[in-house]
């Protein structure tokens, strides 16, 4: 608590509930790292780095960097991490990484490795902080306790003035980054090379059959794949033959067992005309299918 | 930025020094307040939708069918949770939740009411402010979006995953419209924290026109109009609402990215998606339209601005705001997907861009020429901004002038052929670009059910689906 200590030297005391925020959530911004780097799933990757997101931006908002905090949020949290996830759903969610070594001792070596690697830069750290006084923002942001005066117009004065350039020049390095990136995955068409959905209607009203073709069985009198679709004078619809199946003609209607007295005397095989009724003349009995007068 | 601030108008340095069993009043009653008035905001769309529809709506539980809702989530409560067999288990559970609790967090900046008396407590009627206010709403929406992002991929079905990219793309593109609407507001306030912003609402500035001495308006709806409309259409699209409800789109996607949630976790989704429309509104009223100040007749009573008596004034443009979601709603077809992304990206984010230029360029004028911000804004902007909305609705009729012709053509019956059109057996000439067109002579065939075998009014024409233009006593009653 070496830190705590330096603290009240200078005379900025780092509060209770700064502490406490620092102690939960701390941990958890550690877990959030570790999850990303251990779990074998990459949505569930990106979830723990976005815990990790969150806890670094509220912890900006506690260090008095409230629009810092909001920032971080926003931009990574909000919109940075969602793409990344667009892009690993569209991977398929069965896709984890692999687990084999292909490099004999690689996962030992890394592990040694990363340990020693975190421990040099955290001891760097820690005994470049240690004397460090606590100091806080009030120099640079105005008055303590005082929200108004603010780390928005600090954030502002500071990035608009002093490092105006540098801003104009990141915004412009992003500018040419996207509009490179999407110079070199668009693909260029010759124009009228994709017709439009009315062209390609138009295209097809001026063919033959403007329709789709009928499928086998349609307006047959069997549901069987091999019999064709029937023409209305009864003959068979070339168009609907299925490839692979020798069309079988079918005359008559299967046997359904109805007895009713609508279909007493129905001349079955008669042509598809006469089972289907015609509105003059004097075939003008129950169509079939009506019968019972079911209600539709 | 001067704040007119009366003795009740809470600034930022009122915030942050209640007593803990305020604070704790104050998180419960948002909490309630919340959950009744999602409770409400169901039943009012379905009621006022079936009046659009000329229907009754719900009308079984409670009074007048006002309880329906409640009915609704408790059976909600009751039914069976689902757990699909290819759901990724801790995503899937966890994704309500995160679609749930940032909805929540948002209203915590809202400013409901001035300065009040709480058992003696002074304390405003707001949980927290902060500099940053509006952003906490912003960064809100934005972790909302995880919500659905999680529970389409965690569903490990094709309909959800498909309507949440849908949602994700929708969300991210309108949030960038809706945060450029805002800045506007900004740049006039001088602040991002809400209790401010209203509190730049609070008077309008004194303006004399030929010798008249009148208060112009300070509702910065009226101020920055191109701001209020981008900001009204950004967020119906931020809330996936009708008509910018692809990610469920029923006939497309059966329910979007919920298909596979049931019971309690899809209670979650419904509540988190009414609390972010109340959200909305509830911002939309506070940005734009003075928040929890009385509108202009109420505003020159004396204690309409004092009390509690602001907690009227600003559900009311609440709920006038929610009935606009109903509205659209009831009136409007779903676009189609390359449609809106295209309204999106290509007409509010330009003008949006634009409309921060213009409001920039005013301020920095105004400053350097001494002129007042106020007058500047009415006698400058304004006229500007309508030109900009007018360009706008002139383009969009120009666009859709053969259609709009076209439409009225044929509600006015079309040319109107003397004698019924007779087409020779071929048809019209396909080879010309015709089109096969049915005969127009059909006559209904009689009904074979009939037992009378007379034709049914021989001559007939095959109805044409077309609503008959005359109205109804009961139509006319309605208005």
């Amino acid at each position: 608590m070496s830190v705590l200590a330096a603290a009240a030297d200078t005379g900025v005391v780092i509060g209770t509930g700064e502490t406490i925020v620092f102690w939960v959530l701390a941990p958890v911004a550690l877990a959030g790292a570790l999850g990303m780097v251990l779990s074998r799933n990459a949505v569930h990757s990106a979830l723990w780095l976005v815990a990790t997101m969150l806890s670094l931006g509220v912890f900006y908002v506690v260090q008095e960097a409230p629009f810092l905090g909001a920032a971080q949020i926003i931009v990574y949290t909000g919109a940075i991490m969602i793409l990344f996830l667009f892009v690993l759903m569209l991977v398929g969610r069965e896709t984890s990484d692999s687990v084999v070594e292909t490099l004999r001792g690689q996962r030992v070596a890394a592990i040694v490795l990363g340990i020693g690697f975190a421990g040099l830069v955290g001891a760097g750290v820690a005994r470049g902080a240690e004397d460090l006084p606590v100091i806080g923002l009030t120099a640079v942001q105005g008055t303590e306790g005082g929200p108004a005066a603010g780390n928005v117009e600090a954030i502002a004065a500071v990035l608009y003035g002093r490092f105006v350039l540098a801003f104009e020049v990141t915004g412009a390095l992003l500018i040419v980054a996207a509009v490179g990136a999407l110079m070199l995955t668009h693909a260029e068409r010759e124009p009228g090379v994709l017709r439009s959905q009315k062209e390609r209607s138009r295209a097809r009203f001026l063919t033959d059959r403007p329709q789709t073709l009928p499928g086998p069985g349609v307006y047959a009198r069997a549901n069987s794949i091999a019999a064709p679709g029937r023409l209305p004078d009864g003959g068979l619809a070339p168009s609907s033959f299925a490839t692979g199946v020798e069309p079988v003609r079918v005359d008559e209607l299967p046997r359904t067992g109805s007895v009713g007295i609508e279909r007493e005397g129905l001349p079955h095989a008669g042509g598809t005309d006469a089972a289907l009724g015609t509105i003059g003349g004097g075939t003008t009995g129950p169509v079939p299918g009506s019968g019972e007068g079911a209600p539709r | 930025m001067t704040v007119f601030a009366a003795a009740d108008q809470p600034t930022l340095v009122d915030f942050g020094n209640d007593v803990w069993w305020i604070v704790l009043i104050k998180i419960v009653g948002i909490f309630g307040v919340l959950v009744l008035m999602t409770l409400f905001a169901i039943v009012f769309e379905r009621k006022v939708v079936a009046r659009m529809q000329q229907r009754i709506g719900p009308n079984r539980v409670g009074p007048r069918g006002y309880l329906q809702s409640l009915a609704d989530g408790l059976k909600l409560a009751f039914k069976e949770d689902i757990m699909p067999a290819l759901a990724d288990k801790p995503v899937y559970f966890l994704a309500p939740v995160i679609a749930t609790i940032p909805a929540f967090l948002a209203f915590s900046v809202i400013p409901l009411g001035p300065t009040v008396s709480i058992f003696g407590e002074r304390t405003p009627l707001q949980l927290v402010d902060s500099p940053i206010g509006v952003l906490i709403v912003l960064a809100c929406s934005a972790m909302g979006v995880y919500g659905i992002v999680l529970g389409g991929w965690a569903s490990g079905s094709t309909y959800p995953l498909l309507g949440s990219l849908r949602s994700a793309a929708q969300m991210i593109s309108y949030e960038i419209a809706m945060g450029l609407s805002i800045v506007a507001v900004f740049l006039y306030a001088g602040s991002m924290s809400t209790s401010e912003i209203v509190a730049a609402q609070a008077d309008g500035t004194e303006l004399s026109l030929f010798g008249l001495e009148f208060t112009g308006p300070s509702w910065f709806a009226v101020l920055l109009p191109v701001s209020f409309v981008i900001y009204a259409i950004a967020v119906v699209g931020e809330t996936n609402r009708a008509p910018f409800d692809l990610p469920e789109a029923e006939s497309e996607l059966v329910g979007g990215f919920h298909t596979e949630y049931s019971s309690l976790k899809f209670a979650l989704f419904f509540l988190a998606e009414y609390i972010n429309i109340v959200t909305v509104s509830a911002l939309a009223a506070t940005l734009f339209l003075g928040g929890w100040r009385a509108p202009w007749p109420i505003s020159i009573w004396d204690g309409a601005n004092t009390g509690w008596w602001p907690l009227l004034w600003f559900f009311a443009k609440v709920v006038v705001a929610l009935f606009v979601f109903v509205w659209l709603r009831g009136t409007l077809p779903r676009l189609r997907y390359d449609q809106f992304m295209s309204f999106g990206w290509k007409v509010l984010v330009p003008v949006g861009l634009v409309w921060i230029l213009v409001v920039a360029t005013l301020r920095a004028v105004a400053r350097e020429t001494d002129v007042d911000a106020g007058e500047m804004a009415v006698f400058v902007g304004v006229p500007i901004a309508l030109l900009l909305l007018g360009g706008l609705l002139l383009a969009s009729r120009m666009r859709n002038r053969d259609t709009r012709v076209a439409a009225r053509e044929a509600a006015a019956g079309g040319p109107a052929p003397a004698e019924p059109q007779v087409l020779d057996a071929r048809g019209r000439d396909r080879a010309a670009g015709g089109f096969p067109v049915p005969p127009m002579d059909l006559v209904v065939p009689p009904s074979p059910r009939l037992r009378s075998r007379e034709s049914v009014s021989a001559g007939t024409v095959v109805g044409t689906g077309r609503r008959s233009s005359s109205t109804t006593p009961e139509e006319t009653d309605d208005v």
